[in-house]
């Protein structure tokens, strides 16, 4: 197999350029030692199966950020055939710097310069073939996003395999030497570049006057991404509604029938357990698909990097960027896709802090559950300051929980970050994100989801000659065993197995309670205003607010952190906040005699 | 006459000319690859209000960078 390594500086369309050379079929491959997702694609370059691996993008071989050790990793460890070389055309003065540190290593190079049109645009005139002379790489010149100067760049690529048709490791010198390229660099630039001195005032620029104004810049802001919610929302859940109901009707028209013969546990596994888990999964895919589009909207146009200008007077204080805090504010949608896009955060650190934050966003799934309780127990005058108190306690928790971690999760990586021209992707772009996410959901979480809705299955359906449930199943006898836990908090038996039902999904919560006090749905509203007071109800509330979301959300935290570590914390820390929460309340209101 | 300062210190519409970098290896490394090296010239474009960050442009790059890391870098004014 030969192996072709995508290399550049972030920000330079590099996987606009891995994605138009792969098409759809990029797979994220499995290196040893590296824990960043790397997406890999075999293509049939000259006859020849060749593995097109895209690397991230870093400023510099020799840096310390986590990007910057993980490509060093992997040319370390990996045999290539060559490099390709991804730079961006209006700024070859700085970061043709990293070409030169990549010839070092004495691999085959090709060098791409991407962003033809706009450095046109900009009048910059590059002398190709004087800096192909002057660097000893063929150069060619490209725009990914248009397809210009497409084919030449494949033929580039394409000689450098039949120049190195065996594949050779990097020469490990070059990794250990600091390098002093710096008169070269400019030389280079001096011989092969002109630069108009002065550029017309753009529109980036006029745009970054309104948008990133002092005043008007938050303001805008908070509806941009009221915007970006809505519309993401707005479509998404009645497409994730529409997927959960093909679902139901194919449970119900085909697989029952199939089934009806089938012996009651094995029916109950089928339907109850194995095709809901499966159903979970599925009825994600909607949202993730429409929220990548969306976001690869506001990533790529540079918004993404101006909302973290906008926000870092507040974020810094918590440790975290203005990133984190777009994320968080999506997951009060779905924390599922938010904990998928902390990956435009490229310091582990900073993303682990973001991922610890974003489960106590309240989703819209939690939010079922809370407007069901309110409207139960609440007269309508309260209930309104029953869900504003609960999106309080959701910021507050968010916060604490950054506060108190920020000095284990502290980012290493200096914010320096660009902040460049607005641009719109293509509609092929979008299509891409939300293809390539949505695969990678599903190859990533789906086991784990799957499996976790069949254990709780077992759980509330083992022994199969009870009521599911009921206090006879093994979930009834866990929350007898749990009931010293749960007791202090005003959670009574019927209402931890709920929990436990939570702990698949919020959506399922209502359900399973009705299931559980033998009532239907409709009943069930009088039904817990009959057994509960308010205290109880507030606590029940809280708990669900702050425990673990769901299933999904725990396995995209473990398929996101790859560490199991970080994933049991990311689950035992919300559970003790959250018995700690509703205990203090639980008790304090009992205290104080109401 | 030229006048020292930092790059923290500039208001919008200013431009310095960087004359040495008191960061660490790995900052400066970083730094560099974004532009900001000796000699070169730096415009403040705006600064972010409650002692936000600033936009910076260097050559043909924008960037933020937060004021402690500006502080960093020693400029010398250019008159207007």
């Amino acid at each position: 197999m030969k192996r072709i390594a995508l290399l550049g500086m972030p920000n330079t369309g590099k996987s606009t350029f891995f994605n138009r050379l792969t098409g759809a079929g990029a797979r994220v491959g499995n290196w040893p030692g590296i824990t960043v997702d790397l997406l890999s694609a075999k293509v049939l370059l000259a006859g020849n199966m060749v593995e097109i691996v895209d690397l991230p993008g870093i400023y510099n071989l020799h840096g310390f950020s986590d990007d910057e050790q993980v490509v060093r990793h992997f040319l370390e460890s990996q045999a290539v055939n060559g490099l390709v070389v991804i730079l961006n055309a209006t700024q070859l003065d700085r970061q043709l710097a990293l070409l030169l540190q990549l010839k070092s290593l004495k691999l085959p190079i090709t060098l791409v310069l991407n962003m033809q049109d706009e450095a046109q645009q900009m009048g910059i005139k590059i002398n190709l073939s004087r800096l192909s002379e002057t660097l000893g790489v063929e150069v060619s010149m490209i725009s990914a996003k248009y397809g210009q100067g497409f084919g030449k760049a494949r033929t580039a690529i394409e000689s450098l395999i039949h120049q190195q048709p065996t594949a050779i490791h990097a020469d490990a010198a070059a990794f250990q030497q600091d390098d002093n390229i710096e008169l070269e660099l400019d030389r280079i630039v001096g011989d092969a570049i002109t630069t108009p001195i002065t550029l017309p005032p753009d529109l980036s620029r006029r745009l970054d006057k309104v948008l990133l104004h002092p005043w008007l810049g938050l303001p805008l802001f908070f509806l941009t991404v009221f915007i970006l919610f809505q519309l993401v929302y707005g479509i998404g859940t009645p497409l994730q509604d529409g997927m959960g109901w093909l679902l139901d009707q194919f449970k119900i028209h085909v697989l029952e029938p199939a089934l009806v013969n089938a012996p009651y546990a094995l029916k109950s596994f089928i339907t109850e357990g194995l095709f809901d888990g499966i159903g979970t999964v599925l009825t994600f895919l909607p949202i993730i698909v429409i929220f990548f589009m969306f976001m690869a909207i506001i990533e790529d146009s540079g918004y993404l990097s101006r909302a973290a200008y906008l926000m870092d007077a507040v974020m810094a204080r918590l440790g975290l960027d203005g990133r984190s805090f777009v994320m968080q504010l999506m997951g009060l949608g779905c924390n599922v896709p938010a904990l998928m896009g902390t990956r435009v955060m490229r310091s582990r650190a900073l993303r682990l802090l973001t991922m610890l934050v974003i489960p106590f966003s309240l989703c819209s799934a939690r939010l079922q559950v809370f407007l069901f309780f309110t409207t139960a127990i609440f007269a309508p005058r309260a209930a309104a300051a029953v869900m504003f108190s609960l999106y309080f306690m959701s910021f507050l928790m968010a916060f604490l929980t950054a506060l108190v971690w920020r000095g284990k999760y502290r980012s290493h990586e200096p914010l320096l970050l660009e902040l460049p021209p607005y641009r719109f992707p293509t509609i092929k772009q979008l299509l891409a994100q939300g293809w390539q996410q949505s695969g990678h959901f599903i190859r990533g979480a789906s086991g784990y989801i799957i499996a976790g809705v069949i254990i709780v299955w077992g759980l509330t359906h083992y022994p199969f000659n009870v009521p599911p449930a009921s206090a006879t199943t093994l979930a009834g006898q866990l929350a007898s065993w749990m009931e010293p836990i749960f007791e202090p908090l005003g959670i009574d038996r019927l209402l931890s197995v709920a929990l436990l039902f939570g702990f698949i999904a919020k959506e399922i919560v209502i359900g399973a309670l009705a299931v559980i006090y033998g009532a239907g749905q409709a009943n069930l509203a009088g039904i817990l205003a009959h057994q509960l007071d308010w205290v109880q109800a507030y606590s029940f509330m809280l708990f669900t607010l702050i425990y673990t979301p769901c299933l999904s959300t725990i396995a995209v935290l473990k398929q996101e952190s790859k560490s199991w570590w970080f994933t049991i914390l990311a689950v035992a820390w919300p559970l003790g906040l959250a018995w700690l929460v509703s205990f203090i309340f639980y008790q304090s209101a009992r205290a104080l005699g109401w | 006459m030229k006048m020292h300062t930092t790059l923290d210190h500039l208001q919008p519409n200013q431009t310095g000319t960087i004359a040495t970098i008191d960061a660490g290896a790995e900052l400066t490394r970083r730094m560099c690859a974004l532009g900001l090296r000796l000699g070169r010239m730096v415009e403040v474009i705006r600064i972010a209000p409650m002692r936000g960050p600033l936009q910076i442009r260097v050559g043909h790059t924008e960037l933020m960078i937060r004021r402690v890391d500006a502080a960093k870098i020693n400029v010398t004014l250019n008159q207007p």
